[in-house]
């Protein structure tokens, strides 16, 4: 047996002259951390593709039935009637996924401009964390809170309950913020020092910099940081549950209740059995298609970022 | 401070009105004391050259005069700078009106993001010109002034960071002439490029200063020699201590008779 450069394994590196041999316990050890290594990016990759094989693989059936046009464009979703059409499902993530990116993302950028260009460093160590807290609040706290202020004000501005797509749009739009500001302060933050100060320089004002420069020449880790908070709504499911009304119905307003396409797999999940089942598990792999694509179209991104500059 | 009656003399040779009035200038980063006493005046239309060993507080000298230092929060001015007669640390002074005014090159040119064009336009834009027929002769005429136009005049679209180095600091220059500045401050404008840019930057030197006062900060006694009509030799004694201003004078005398031993020890290379 050798190793990969040719030596053989049983008579470890013999330099021949003066210099000192490794040894052989050195050499088992380096040789092992390499493989426990191996092994955990081995065990990462391997996670991410059983996960797509089983789901895959319960989710194919759906194809014969409903079939894949019916799947896909059907208007109804009803496990009473057998009826398996993922269009509102669909269109219900698109509607609070806008919403709460309409709502979030100014909000987001915004911080981070005060973060990385206003704020001086007293207040900068005291709203910082702030934010990057709220990263770490659990989705359920979330969604109680959403029940709990957010529907009430909502019932009031829309009528009804307050179950629907604002309440979902709102506390998803608080759950990107951090995302969304964190990373666009890592690209303001990351544009060469020297535009800033030749802006100045030129006799351009605070907000002059920052709009005419700074944001254009962070643009792309801008699109990067929205993209990432859009996964992150896309994919939220706990606190859409609670506020949303999770009936599956197009969009009607923001007052009526909707539901997304991971509302619907955590509501069903529990009873379906059958050719429900594999619904799900087909809306399970248009889920995992959606965030594919996300992450693509970053890495696209940032390949772009680095042949620019 | 040996220094100051060497300045005073020095400004008694001089002719030409000074653009720049320095009178007892101390500078602060927080505690810590950088600049002090430091009186010395700019002429108009001349180059003036800083030198001095790297940490002299030469750059920081030059931030002082377009207010620079104004944006590193902790930082405080003691002292008097007048520009034409105007004291620019006066209460109510625009400190964004006074950088149009006096301009700046960096070490490392930065040229932003964006086409050639919609750099040199930056400035002009920002000071409210709009009209397109307008603003392309703003932008000719500067470039035209930095020895740029004929190398760009058919690549305007093109991103400014696609030129050479050479190319992004003559970008600049163009850049801040564009707004007609009274002065142009360079802080070591050419120690990031190559030799034949150096060359083209200091041709470009001599070729402004009838319509711009030009203060230059260089480590290189050779250009501060070959550009500039006077130099001011900066010294921090000690580590720690505020720094100083040793010598002021025409740079031939400078460079052939400095009054002062420190000065005599630092061009003739014996420290710094």
């Amino acid at each position: 047996m050798t190793d990969p450069h040719g030596r053989d394994e049983a008579t470890p590196v013999s330099a021949g002259s003066g210099l000192k041999m490794m040894s052989r316990a050195t050499y088992l050890k380096e040789a092992l951390l390499k493989n426990v290594f191996l092994l955990c990016a081995v065990m990462a990759v391997a996670g991410v593709a059983l996960i797509f094989l089983f789901v895959g693989y319960r989710g194919w059936p759906v194809i014969q039935n409903p079939g894949l046009g019916a799947f896909l464009f059907g208007a109804e979703w009803s496990a009473t009637y057998g009826k398996f059409g993922i269009a509102p499902l669909v269109t219900g993530t698109l509607v609070v996924t806008i919403g709460a990116l309409l709502l979030g993302a100014p909000l987001a950028i915004g911080t981070a401009v005060f973060l990385s260009e206003i704020a001086t460093p007293g207040i900068r160590r005291i709203v910082r964390p702030a934010v990057e807290m709220l990263a770490g609040v659990p989705s359920v706290v979330f969604g109680f809170f959403g029940l709990v202020i957010i529907r009430p004000i909502a019932a009031e501005m829309t009528g009804g309950m307050g179950f629907g797509a604002l309440s979902a749009s709102v506390i998803l739009a608080v759950m990107i913020v951090p995302t969304i500001a964190t990373l666009t302060e890592d690209a303001l933050r990351s544009v060469v020092p020297g535009i800033r100060e030749a802006s100045y320089a030129m006799g351009a004002t605070t907000w002059q910099t920052i709009y005419k420069v700074l944001l254009p020449a962070a643009k792309i880790g801008i699109i990067d940081a929205i993209i990432l908070g859009m996964g992150r709504a896309i994919g939220e499911t706990m606190a859409v549950v609670m506020v949303a009304g999770n009936a599956p119905q197009f969009f009607k307003g923001l007052g009526a209740p909707i539901a997304t396409v991971t509302s619907q797999i955590v509501i069903d999940m529990s009873y379906a059995s059958g050719d429900h089942r594999t619904a799900l598990f087909g809306l399970a792999i248009i889920l995992f298609m959606i965030s594919m694509g996300l992450v693509a179209l970053v890495r696209a991104l940032s390949r772009l970022n680095a042949k620019r500059s | 401070m040996t220094s100051v009656p060497a300045v005073a003399t020095a400004h008694e040779a001089l002719t030409g009105n000074p653009r720049f009035s320095v009178r007892g200038l101390e500078f602060y980063y927080g505690d810590f004391h950088a600049l002090t006493g430091i009186t010395i005046d700019v002429r108009e239309n001349s180059v003036t050259a800083f030198i001095g060993p790297s940490g002299c507080g030469k750059s920081t000298f030059l931030r002082c005069l377009n207010r620079m230092n104004d944006l590193i929060p902790g930082t405080r001015v003691e002292g008097k700078i007048t520009l034409d007669g105007a004291d620019i640390y006066g209460p109510g002074v625009d400190p964004v009106d006074l950088r149009r005014r006096v301009g700046m090159i960096f070490q490392q040119p930065n040229p932003f993001p964006m086409s050639i064009y919609d750099n040199v336009a930056f400035g002009p834009r920002l000071h409210g010109v709009s009209k397109k027929s307008e603003l392309d002769e703003i932008v000719e005429n500067a470039l035209v002034r930095a020895n740029l136009w004929k190398e760009v005049k058919d690549i305007m679209g093109r991103g400014g960071l696609t030129l050479s180095g050479g190319q992004q600091q003559r970008l600049c220059i163009a850049r801040v002439l564009a707004v007609q500045p009274d002065v142009l401050l360079m802080d070591e404008p050419c120690s990031a490029i190559d030799p034949t840019s150096v060359q083209k930057v200091e041709d470009l030197m001599a070729e402004l200063k009838s319509s711009v006062t030009i203060i230059i900060v260089t480590h290189n006694m050779q250009q501060a020699a070959r550009v500039s009509d006077e130099t001011a030799f900066f010294l921090q004694e000690r580590q720690g201590e505020a720094a100083e201003l040793i010598e002021f004078g025409r740079t031939a005398e400078i460079f052939t008779s400095p009054r002062d031993r420190r000065t005599e020890d630092y061009i003739t290379g014996r420290f710094g």
